[in-house]
């Protein structure tokens, strides 16, 4: 199509050139004497020659820069194309699954996004994926550790069922001892209990 | 003479040289001066006049004052002694300090039922030391000991005055050959420490700037077992306190809560390899014996009874953390705990007829008591932080926890009956998770 264009955009320049020196000739034809009417005739083809080679040179220039706009589309799609990817795998190691207090039930939300961790994995068969369980400060740490070992393995059995490869999926429980929010409030113990995903 | 060679010689003169004095007038323990079934609720006053000192000179002056302040700090510890202020003493310094120069109607006047004296003399390095308690109403001695050592072992030899003074009050040791081993956090590393009974000389047990948890020591204090990510997963190290030796035990998924058990090396242990965290009995090599719960969920947070016939544990099984009690032979398990939705961190007490927990109401966690067969519930912490993992000290008259009341967690001590709280010791970052040991005689 791209093609089509230029060529139709070179052939814009030539005729009305063309058009031009005949109409030219066609004046000198009247003002001058016949004797002299080869010599305009040469060189008015002259012109034409030059003017078509001109035309040529256009035409050429411009298909390279379509070559070039081409090669630069391409590479930009190959980046974009490279950064979903890279997007996908940045989501599938940030979005966290999060549990209520004491909880190591999955929530619908939890869920959905364990359905899209799943479809990240089988559209990588080569990675494999360490669960994190984590919990907010509250509670014994003794006892947050196996609260956090629950919740890797909610999300990991759920994967399971979702045709993941045992192989590919290893889990360990953090407990409270690395929280994403130090905060001692609920928004920041809502944001520490989570399971997050580690690609290795 | 080397350094240990002189080591050495101490320690066999001070074992020899322990030397009761009088010993037909020592008579057996008495309890009558102490209330067992609440010893806290009436302090006994207790007079602690400076020791005197052989010759006078100024190094036995100022090691006579020390030693008497240590003295006076161990006991008032104890919780047992109301310490009687030493502006208030009808006598001079120099006074006598056998019963024969003693008057006792100096002491009876302000109070006192009880009264320690003694004598501090140095030669070269090497301490005498002549302690004594006197009753004032009865006009007699009860515990009089001499003690010989190096100047540096000060502690040791006061300490074993007050061990000697509490058995003969209560029939037990207390609590003077005692460790604490806890977690400190700072910088996002978490290490062991240990300390003695009193807060004094804190070490870092581990030194890998990982996380480290847990720790547990076994019976006769020669082990800690305690929980390590430094092979990047929860692991159970199972470790020899003074040789570099010891197991880990690094099975798939988590591997925590060691508790040992009384008298043997042996120990119960939290494991998910099999899926879900279970109690197993492991030996002290870290080889699995046998698999102790069987309930789908979470099972955690061993406690042995002191006979190591059962344990206490907690569990999630009715949906929350609740404390159980599982007969080992029969594998019987009877829930303890109703009240409240969130009881975990048991310790069962040495005398077994208690078990401590931390539990959490309206939000805030605090230390309760339960008695084994669920009465008797005893909320023994009430304030604005949180008061958490009991554990017991090796004599049952105290209990370490950790609380978050000033701020930053830290390690607190309190009578067994929750009376006279107050912080052990403070380090950098933040401190949780004590762990009393059993009486450490060689250490």
């Amino acid at each position: 199509m791209r093609k089509k264009y230029w060529i139709a955009l070179a052939l814009l320049f030539i005729i009305p050139g063309l058009l031009f020196t005949t109409s030219c000739a066609k004046k000198t034809v009247k003002s001058e004497p016949a004797a002299k009417a080869p010599a305009a005739t040469d060189e008015a083809a002259k012109k034409a020659e030059l003017e078509k080679q001109k035309a040529e040179l256009a035409r050429q220039k411009a298909l390279e820069e379509q070559r070039l706009d081409q090669e630069r589309l391409a590479k930009a799609d190959a980046e974009a194309k490279k950064k979903t990817e890279q997007g996908k795998r940045v989501r599938f190691e940030q979005e966290h699954i999060y549990f209520d207090f004491d909880k190591y039930n999955l929530k619908p939300e939890a869920q959905s996004v364990l359905k899209m961790k799943a479809e990240f994995m089988k559209a990588n068969p080569n990675i494999k994926a360490r669960i994190e369980g984590h919990c907010d400060e509250r509670g014994t740490n003794e006892y947050n550790l196996a609260l956090g070992d629950r919740r890797a393995n909610s999300a990991k059995e759920f994967l399971l069922n979702l045709g993941i490869d045992e192989s590919r999926l290893t889990t360990i429980s953090h407990g409270e001892e690395r929280p994403i929010d130090k905060g001692k409030n609920e928004a920041a113990w809502a944001k520490n209990r989570r399971a997050q995903f580690v690609v290795w | 003479m080397t350094r240990n060679g002189k080591h050495l010689s101490y320690c066999i003169l001070f074992t020899v040289l322990i030397i009761c004095l009088l010993t037909s007038t020592q008579v057996q323990a008495q309890y009558d001066y102490i209330d067992i079934s609440n010893p806290f609720l009436k302090k006994i006053p207790i007079a602690i006049p400076q020791l005197g000192t052989g010759s006078g000179n100024q190094a036995e002056k100022e090691f006579a004052r020390a030693s008497t302040e240590l003295l006076s700090g161990s006991l008032e510890f104890t919780g047992y002694f109301k310490m009687l202020d030493r502006d208030a003493f009808l006598i001079d310094e120099n006074s006598q300090w056998t019963a024969s120069g003693i008057n006792f109607k100096n002491w009876t006047a302000i109070g006192a039922e009880l009264l320690t004296t003694g004598s501090v003399s140095i030669q070269a390095d090497i301490v005498e030391m002549e302690l004594r308690l006197y009753d004032t109403f009865k006009e007699r001695m009860i515990v009089g000991k001499r003690y010989k050592g190096w100047v540096e072992d000060q502690r040791k030899m006061i300490h074993r005055f007050c061990s000697d003074v509490i058995f003969f009050l209560t029939g037990n040791r207390g609590v003077f050959d005692s460790k604490l081993a806890f977690e400190s956090k700072s910088d996002g590393k978490k290490e062991i420490f240990t300390c003695d009974f009193d807060g004094y000389s804190p070490k870092a047990f581990t030194n890998n700037k990982n996380i480290n948890l847990s720790p547990a020591w076994s019976y006769d204090g020669q082990w800690i077992a305690y929980t390590s990510y430094i092979k990047g997963g929860p692991d159970l190290y199972i470790r020899h306190v003074k040789d570099k030796r010891g197991t880990v035990v690094a099975k798939k998924g988590i591997n925590t809560t060691p508790a040992w058990v009384p008298g043997k090396f042996a120990l119960a242990a939290t494991l998910s390899y099999e899926g879900d965290p279970e109690i197993y009995l492991l030996t002290g090599t870290g080889k699995i014996i046998k698999r102790l719960t069987k309930s789908y969920g979470i099972d955690t947070q061993p406690t042995w009874s002191p006979d190591g016939k059962k344990i206490a544990f907690v569990s999630d099984r009715a949906g929350s953390p609740q404390i159980y009690i599982m007969d080992i032979d029969s594998g019987y398990v009877e829930r303890l705990t109703f009240y409240g939705n969130y009881n975990t961190s048991p310790a069962w007490s040495p005398k077994g007829d208690k078990i401590a927990y931390s539990a959490s109401n309206n939000g805030n966690f605090d230390i309760y008591v339960i008695k084994t067969d669920g009465t008797g519930l005893l909320q023994l912490t009430d304030n604005q932080g949180d008061d958490e993992s009991p554990s017991w000290s090796p004599d049952g008259s105290m209990i370490a926890f950790s609380s978050t009341r000033e701020g930053p967690s830290r390690i607190y001590v309190m009578t067994a009956f929750g009376t006279d709280q107050r912080r052990l010791l403070a380090l950098p970052g933040e401190q949780t998770n004590p762990e009393w040991s059993g009486r450490v005689t060689n250490n």
